[in-house]
């Protein structure tokens, strides 16, 4: 079991509201192997994003485990985190926001080797920056220019090129292209992809975009209201959904296929809040398959064939979508 | 007590117009007069809506889509905007003719839109029954309590319990506002239907209610819709033609079957190949390089020249014009019609 790179035990993070406790990411356990992609999809307020980034502590979890490469650095002091933040990065989702206007290109990139003291000598750094722009497709002239000048697409590019200063072996990608429009969103993800092969980078993809995430996650998790529902690699998952939420969200896609109709399932309602949830099945109110045993007791992840893990007590067994 | 009661009013029937088209657009061009520059942001389109059919516009950021429907509603502000057109005729009536008050009418009477941003489209301190209800009282002229009683019958048209609508909209969750924008819409029978990036706010799945509701509303009151989308997966979901932009110019126009099966344009081609292939999950991407042109750039050829694949020398030097491949596909090409032209879509 060597090869697996980053191990999440039962990852909880709850924020405290006037309301009552917020159940943000409740209990979320899985591995990923070295040079692989996990996609976590799910909906607004699913947990996704919050799981992505307890895991590298910017959110302190409330409880779990997340070993990697065999340390849990849930115990690690501030000081080590830091250290320990060279082998995790983020690219963050809106490349809009998360740069500092104030800053050039260059000087966004530089930021993180001067953090790190990857280099001292500023000839190295530059050295460094130039390498690390040429690696993401930014053109030099973009040396000394501002974000605002920059489109979308370039923008993320500089969020990579700045996650990847540190030589990182693990990164969060937090929805990455869902602010970019389709052409730009492609070469984007094109160019994770290639980064992931040139640099043996291993993945956790948060995106609510599932025709992107069955392109680019080798294995994809669901999460629906803090939970994961189900979790197999890409085209198992996609071929032979067994939860009824994995089945309704693949159905959901709309598609460019006019001639293949597909079998739509509409939900009925919308997520409930993550506040005070009930002790049952969490997806049970809306959920058209739905029995008594349901509305008694919370399914487990459970392995049901190998490698395909699901949370319910009646999963599915007819054919997937696809 | 009341002694006089007034008679009951009621909404209209939904407006009759028996013209082949609600909308006639010839040549509409928009530009942005800044301080700086001078910004294209519409080059010259012809857009036509047939009775009760949904036209699709689809393109990327800053190809003009939504500057076309504004000026539909002749709702781009002057300044820094100008319009221009030969015709632009909603219903038959000419728009760029039309008064104030006569503009009032026609819009959210006659042609109503649903905008991107529910979170952002809806007064905060009104209640969502008192913002549908605006509408009867402006265009039916109904009494509030009337105009209220109206309101809560449309809100469960749309799917949300009456008793809400004394509620307030950040009562309500992303697809619920969206719901009621499109009531509000939707209040005055109107019988055209302009929905600018309806879903994009929200998750699939209440996407596909939301486009289920609006496809079902279509079909109950005989709207024709324009939807403006970069998704091409609802286009197919939800159109009868499609129109793509770029750089705002319409650059292929046809029926669904002509734009997805019989794909001419290099950039439509380039939209599909940019997206994830659901069946091979190993075929690479296959983007569009480079970016959008920069708007306030007067292009001598064809604006999408620089990045397409098959660009010749020619595509630099001369406009390219509308070509007619049928009756209901035209294509915007130098190089549709030769030999070694030859469009390559991996199918989807």
């Amino acid at each position: 079991m060597s090869d697996i790179l980053l191990q999440v035990i039962d990852l909880k993070k709850y924020f405290k509201t006037t309301k009552g406790m917020l159940h943000a990411v409740d209990g979320v356990s899985f591995n990923i192997k070295k040079g692989k992609t996990l996609g976590i999809v799910g909906e607004s307020g699913c947990g996704k994003s919050t799981t992505g980034r307890s895991i590298l502590r910017l959110t302190e979890p409330t409880s779990g485990q997340v070993i990697f490469e065999g340390k849990d650095i849930l115990k690690l002091s501030k000081k080590e985190m830091v250290a320990m933040r060279k082998e995790m990065q983020i690219i963050f989702q809106d490349p809009f926001s998360s740069l500092d206007p104030k800053m050039t290109v260059s000087q966004l990139i530089k930021e993180p080797l001067v953090i790190h003291k990857i280099f001292t000598e500023n000839e190295d750094i530059e050295k460094r920056v130039r390498e690390l722009m040429d690696l993401v497709g930014l053109t030099p002239r973009l040396y000394d220019s501002y974000p605002h000048e920059l489109d979308g697409g370039r923008r993320q590019r500089i969020g990579i090129a700045r996650a990847l200063a540190v030589n990182p072996k693990f990164i969060v990608c937090d929805e990455p292209v869902s602010a970019l429009d389709v052409s730009i969103q492609a070469q984007i993800l094109n160019l994770l992809k290639e980064l992931q092969e040139k640099l043996d980078l291993t993945y956790i993809f948060v995106t609510h975009d599932l025709s992107v995430v069955y392109y680019f996650a080798d294995d994809i998790a669901v999460m629906y209201l803090g939970k994961l529902v189900e979790k197999a690699p890409a085209e198992e998952l996609f071929a032979n959904p067994k939860h009824p939420y994995t089945q309704a969200l693949l159905s959901a896609i709309p598609s460019v296929d006019i001639r293949k109709k597909k079998e739509r399932i509409v939900l009925k309602g919308e997520i409930t809040s993550p506040i005070n949830m009930p002790n049952h099945c969490r997806f049970a109110n809306r959920c058209s398959y739905c029995q008594q045993d349901c509305k008694n007791s919370d399914p487990k992840l459970v392995e049901i064939s190998p490698n395909h893990f699901v949370a319910c007590f009646h999963p599915l067994g007819k054919e997937g979508i696809l | 007590m009341e002694i006089f009661k007034r008679k009951k009013k009621t909404v209209q029937q939904p407006k009759a117009f028996e013209g082949e088209y609600v909308l006639d657009v010839e040549d509409l061009k928009i530009r942005y007069e800044t301080d700086d520059a001078v910004v294209y942001a519409v080059n010259g389109i012809d857009l036509k809506l047939k009775r009760k059919q949904t036209l699709g516009l689809v393109g990327e950021t800053g190809a003009g889509k939504t500057s076309t429907v504004l000026a539909l509603l002749k709702l781009i502000p002057t300044p820094p905007g100008v319009v221009e057109a030969k015709k632009i005729l909603v219903n038959g009536k000419d728009v760029m003719a039309l008064s104030d008050k006569q503009l009032q009418q026609i819009r959210g009477n006659e042609i109503a839109m649903v905008f991107q941003d529910p979170m952002t489209s809806l007064d905060p301190v009104y209640t969502v029954g008192e913002q549908i209800a605006e509408s009867y009282m402006i265009h039916d002229k109904l009494s509030k309590k009337e105009a209220l009683e109206e309101a809560k019958k449309m809100l469960e048209i749309v799917g949300i319990p009456a008793e809400r609508s004394g509620e307030f909209p950040y009562q309500f969750s992303g697809g619920m506002k969206q719901r009621v924008v499109i009531a509000i819409a939707l209040a005055c029978r109107p019988n055209i239907l302009i929905a600018d990036e309806p879903t994009t706010a929200l998750d699939v799945t209440i996407q596909l209610q939301v486009l289920e509701l609006m496809k079902q509303l279509n079909e109950k009151y005989q709207t024709s819709t324009i939807m403006i989308t970069h998704d091409l997966g609802i286009v197919a979901e939800t159109c009868d033609e499609v129109a793509v932009m770029y750089a705002g110019q319409i650059v292929e126009k046809g029926t669904l079957e002509d734009v997805f099966e019989n794909t001419k344009h290099p950039y439509t081609e380039g939209l599909f190949n940019s997206l994830p292939n659901m069946n091979d999950r190993n075929s690479k991407l296959n983007p569009i390089k480079g970016l959008i042109p920069d708007p306030t750039i007067v292009f001598t050829g064809c604006p999408f020249a620089e990045r397409c694949r098959y660009a010749k020398e020619k595509c630099f030097k001369q406009k390219p014009t509308v070509k007619h491949l049928s009756e209901s596909h035209q294509v915007k090409c130098l190089r549709y019609d030769e030999a070694d032209f030859k469009i390559e879509r991996s199918l989807k």
